[in-house]
C-alpha cells in the first residue's frame, strides 16, 4: 500500500491493467490521496425541499475500478452521480472526484471525466459522425472519432441523422460522447435500459475493453445481473444510504450465508434446514435414508435474494 | 501492493493542447447554421416570414404614403426589423428550450468546452442567418416592387449598427426569455405573443405615427420601435424625420435604447440562464 496514501484502503485490493495508450506520470503529487482513489466521497447530503435523496453517504472508488451503483428507482443513485459529475450542488459532505472538488469543475477536469447521462441529449439534424467529430474537438486529447463510432458498433449508421437511430444505438452514441475525449474516468448512468438482452450482452463487452484499458468506470443500475457481471465492487442504495459495498459475490456476506437443505421425509412432507455445513448434513441424510435422499435440494441466497432483503430492510 | 503497480495515467501534461478557442467558437457556429438550415420550419418561418409579408403588403397597398414616397420604402424598414427580430429574439427563444428539454445543453456542459463558446455559436449563427435573410429580402423588395436602396455610404453605415446593436439586443433578450420556458413545448407559447405584440405597436405593420399615442409610448419601451426608426431614417428621405414623434429620427436615442437593453439582455442572461430544465435539479 502506498505509504503516502494515509488513509486505510479497504483490504480487496485491486490491480488495474495501465492503459496502452497513456504514457505514464513522471512526479507524484503531493495528494497522496488522488493516487490511488479516484472518487472519495464523505458524509454526503442532498435534499430538494424535504425530500432526503442523499442522506451522508461515503464512498471510495479506486483508480481502475469498476463500480456499480445498485438500487431501485428513487433510491438516490442519479443525485449521487450527478453530483460526482459536477452537475448537482450539494448540501454537504466532502466529495474528490480524480482530486478536485466537482462543484468546482475546470476545463481539465472535464476534459479527463467521460459522462453518460440518463437521459439523451439528441441533436435531430446530425449525423452520428457530425456528432462525433464536433465534440472530439472540444478535448485535447480526443480519440479518432471514426475508431470510437467503430468501437461502440455504429459503424453502420455514421451518416446516419440522429433521429433515425433506435433506442439501443442512440445509447451507443452516448457513450462514443462519453469516451471520444479518451477519459480515466466514466460515468455511466443507467446505460442500459431499455435494451434487449443481446444489445447488453454487447454492451457489457464494450465496457469490460474499456475497462482492460485502464478507465475507471462508475455505473448505476437497477439490473442486478448488470453489476454482476461487470462490477469489482458493487454498492447497494436505498432512501438516499449506502446500505453494503462489497465484491458482487460477498454482498450480504453472500457467501458465508447459511446453506439451505431441504428434503422429503417418508411421508412425503418437506423438511429443511439452514446449515453452515450443508456437506456434512447430506452425508448424515444420506446414511440416514441409506443411499439417495428423495427430492434434496442445496441452495445458498441468489445476489437477488441478498438484494432484496437490503433494500427491504433499509424501509 | 508497491508503488510501482499503481495504474499508469496520462498527466495532463502528456495530454494535446487544449482546443483554440476562437476556433471552437468558429465550429460551434458552422454545427449551429448547420442545424438551424437542416431544420425545414426554421428555415420557412424564420427565414420566408418577412419575405411572405413584405409580398402581401406591398401589393395590398401599392400607393405612396406622401411625399412620393412609396409605401414599400415605408414598410421595409418594419419588414427588416421584424426579421432581425425573428432570427434572434423568436428563433432563439423557441430553440433553446428544445434543446434544453432534450439534454443538448446539458450535455454540452459535461465536456470541457468553454460556456462562452456554445453563446458564441447561437450568435454566429444569428448574425449569418440575418444578414442571408435580410439581403433577401431587399433583393425581392427591389425586384418586384421597385425599393430604393440607400444611396450614401453613412446611411449603409447607419443600417450596418442598427442592425448590429437591434439583433444584439434581441438575440440576448431572446437567451434571457427561453428560460422562461418551463418546457421544450412552451417556448413558442411564451416568445410568439411578445413578438407579435411588439410588432403591432411598433410600426411594423403600420404607420407608426398613426398608432394612438399611449401605445406609441409603450412601444418605445422595447427595442423594435427603435429599430424601425433607425431603418426609417435609412431609408425614407430626410425631411420625414419631422413626422416622427420626436420632430427627427433620433439616432442618438435609437442608440441609447438598444444599448440599454443589451444591457438588460446581458444581465438577465447571466442571472437567469439555466443549462438544465427545473426537474433536472
Amino acid at each position: 500500500m502506498s505509504e503516502t496514501s494515509g488513509r486505510e484502503v479497504p483490504a480487496v485490493v485491486h490491480i488495474a491493467i495501465p492503459r496502452g495508450t497513456g504514457t505514464a506520470r513522471s512526479g507524484r503529487t503531493l495528494d497522496g490521496m488522488d493516487d490511488e482513489l479516484a472518487i472519495s466521497v464523505r458524509g454526503l447530503r442532498k435534499a430538494y425541499g424535504d425530500n432526503v435523496a442523499v442522506a451522508g453517504v461515503d464512498l471510495d472508488v479506486r483508480r481502475g475500478e469498476v463500480f456499480a451503483l445498485l438500487g431501485p428507482n428513487g433510491a438516490g443513485k442519479t443525485t449521487t452521480v450527478e453530483i460526482l459529475e459536477g452537475y448537482r450542488r450539494r448540501d454537504a459532505g466532502e466529495v474528490s472526484v480524480l482530486g478536485t472538488d466537482p462543484a468546482q469543475p475546470d476545463a481539465d477536469w472535464r476534459s479527463r471525466v467521460g459522462i453518460v447521462l440518463q437521459g439523451t441529449g439528441e441533436f435531430d439534424e446530425l449525423t452520428v459522425a457530425e456528432v462525433i467529430r464536433h465534440f472530439s474537438g472540444f478535448y485535447p486529447d480526443a480519440d479518432d472519432p471514426d475508431k470510437v463510432i467503430e468501437r461502440v458498433g455504429l459503424a453502420g449508421k455514421a451518416k446516419a441523422r440522429t433521429h433515425t437511430l433506435s433506442g439501443g444505438q442512440k445509447r451507443r452514441l452516448d457513450v462514443a460522447l462519453g469516451i471520444i475525449g479518451r477519459p480515466e474516468l466514466l460515468f455511466l448512468d443507467e446505460p442500459t435500459t431499455g435494451f434487449d438482452p443481446e444489445a447488453r450482452r454487447e454492451f457489457w463487452e464494450l465496457i469490460s475493453d474499456l475497462a482492460a484499458a485502464g478507465t475507471t468506470i462508475v455505473l448505476t443500475t437497477h439490473y442486478l445481473d448488470e453489476a454482476e457481471a461487470l462490477a469489482d465492487r458493487v454498492g447497494v442504495i436505498a432512501d438516499g444510504r449506502l446500505v453494503e459495498v462489497a465484491a458482487p459475490n460477498r454482498l450480504g456476506n453472500r457467501q458465508e450465508a447459511l446453506a439451505t437443505v431441504s428434503w422429503r421425509t417418508p411421508d412425503g412432507t418437506l423438511e429443511s434446514a439452514q446449515s453452515a455445513t450443508p456437506t456434512a448434513l447430506v452425508a448424515d441424510l444420506a446414511a440416514r435414508y441409506g443411499g439417495e435422499v428423495p427430492g434434496l435440494t442445496v441452495t445458498r441466497p441468489t445476489l437477488e435474494d441478498v438484494y432484496l432483503t437490503m433494500i427491504g430492510h433499509a424501509r | 501492493m508497491t508503488t510501482t503497480t499503481k495504474p499508469a495515467r496520462p498527466a495532463a501534461a502528456s495530454r494535446g493542447r487544449r482546443p483554440a478557442a476562437g476556433a471552437l467558437a468558429l465550429r460551434q457556429g458552422r454545427l449551429e447554421i448547420t442545424q438551424f438550415l437542416r431544420s425545414r420550419e426554421s428555415v420557412v418561418f424564420t427565414m420566408g416570414f418577412p419575405i411572405i409579408m413584405i409580398l402581401i403588403f406591398a401589393s395590398i397597398f401599392g400607393g405612396t404614403i406622401g411625399g412620393g414616397v412609396k409605401f414599400t420604402q415605408y414598410f421595409i424598414t418594419g419588414m427588416i426589423a421584424t426579421g432581425l427580430m425573428t432570427v434572434s429574439f423568436q428563433n432563439l427563444g423557441i430553440w433553446i428550450p428544445i434543446e434544453r428539454d432534450r439534454g443538448v445543453l446539458k450535455r454540452y456542459r459535461g465536456t470541457p468546452m468553454p460556456k462562452w463558446v456554445w453563446f458564441a455559436g447561437k450568435v454566429i449563427m444569428v448574425v449569418a442567418i440575418g444578414i442571408a435573410e435580410t439581403a433577401l429580402l431587399l433583393a425581392v423588395a427591389v425586384a418586384l416592387f421597385d425599393l430604393d436602396l440607400p444611396g450614401t455610404a453613412g446611411k449603409w453605415l447607419t443600417f450596418g449598427w442598427v442592425a448590429v446593436l437591434g439583433v444584439t439586443a434581441c438575440t440576448l433578450c431572446g437567451i434571457a426569455i427561453s428560460s422562461l420556458a418551463r418546457t421544450a413545448r412552451s417556448g413558442s407559447a411564451v416568445v410568439t405573443p411578445v413578438a407579435l405584440v411588439l410588432q403591432f405597436i411598433s410600426g411594423v405593420f403600420f404607420v407608426f405615427t398613426d398608432l394612438p399615442t399611449w401605445m406609441q409610448q409603450v412601444a418605445a419601451l422595447f427595442p423594435l420601435k427603435w429599430m424601425c426608426q433607425g431603418l426609417r431614417s435609412v431609408f425614407l428621405p430626410e425631411s420625414f424625420g419631422a413626422q416622427e414623434p420626436g420632430g427627427s429620427f433620433e439616432l442618438g436615442r435609437v442608440a441609447l435604447v438598444l444599448a440599454l437593453w443589451c444591457v438588460i439582455g446581458v444581465v438577465l442572461c447571466l442571472t437567469t440562464f439555466r443549462w438544465t430544465t427545473k426537474r433536472d435539479g
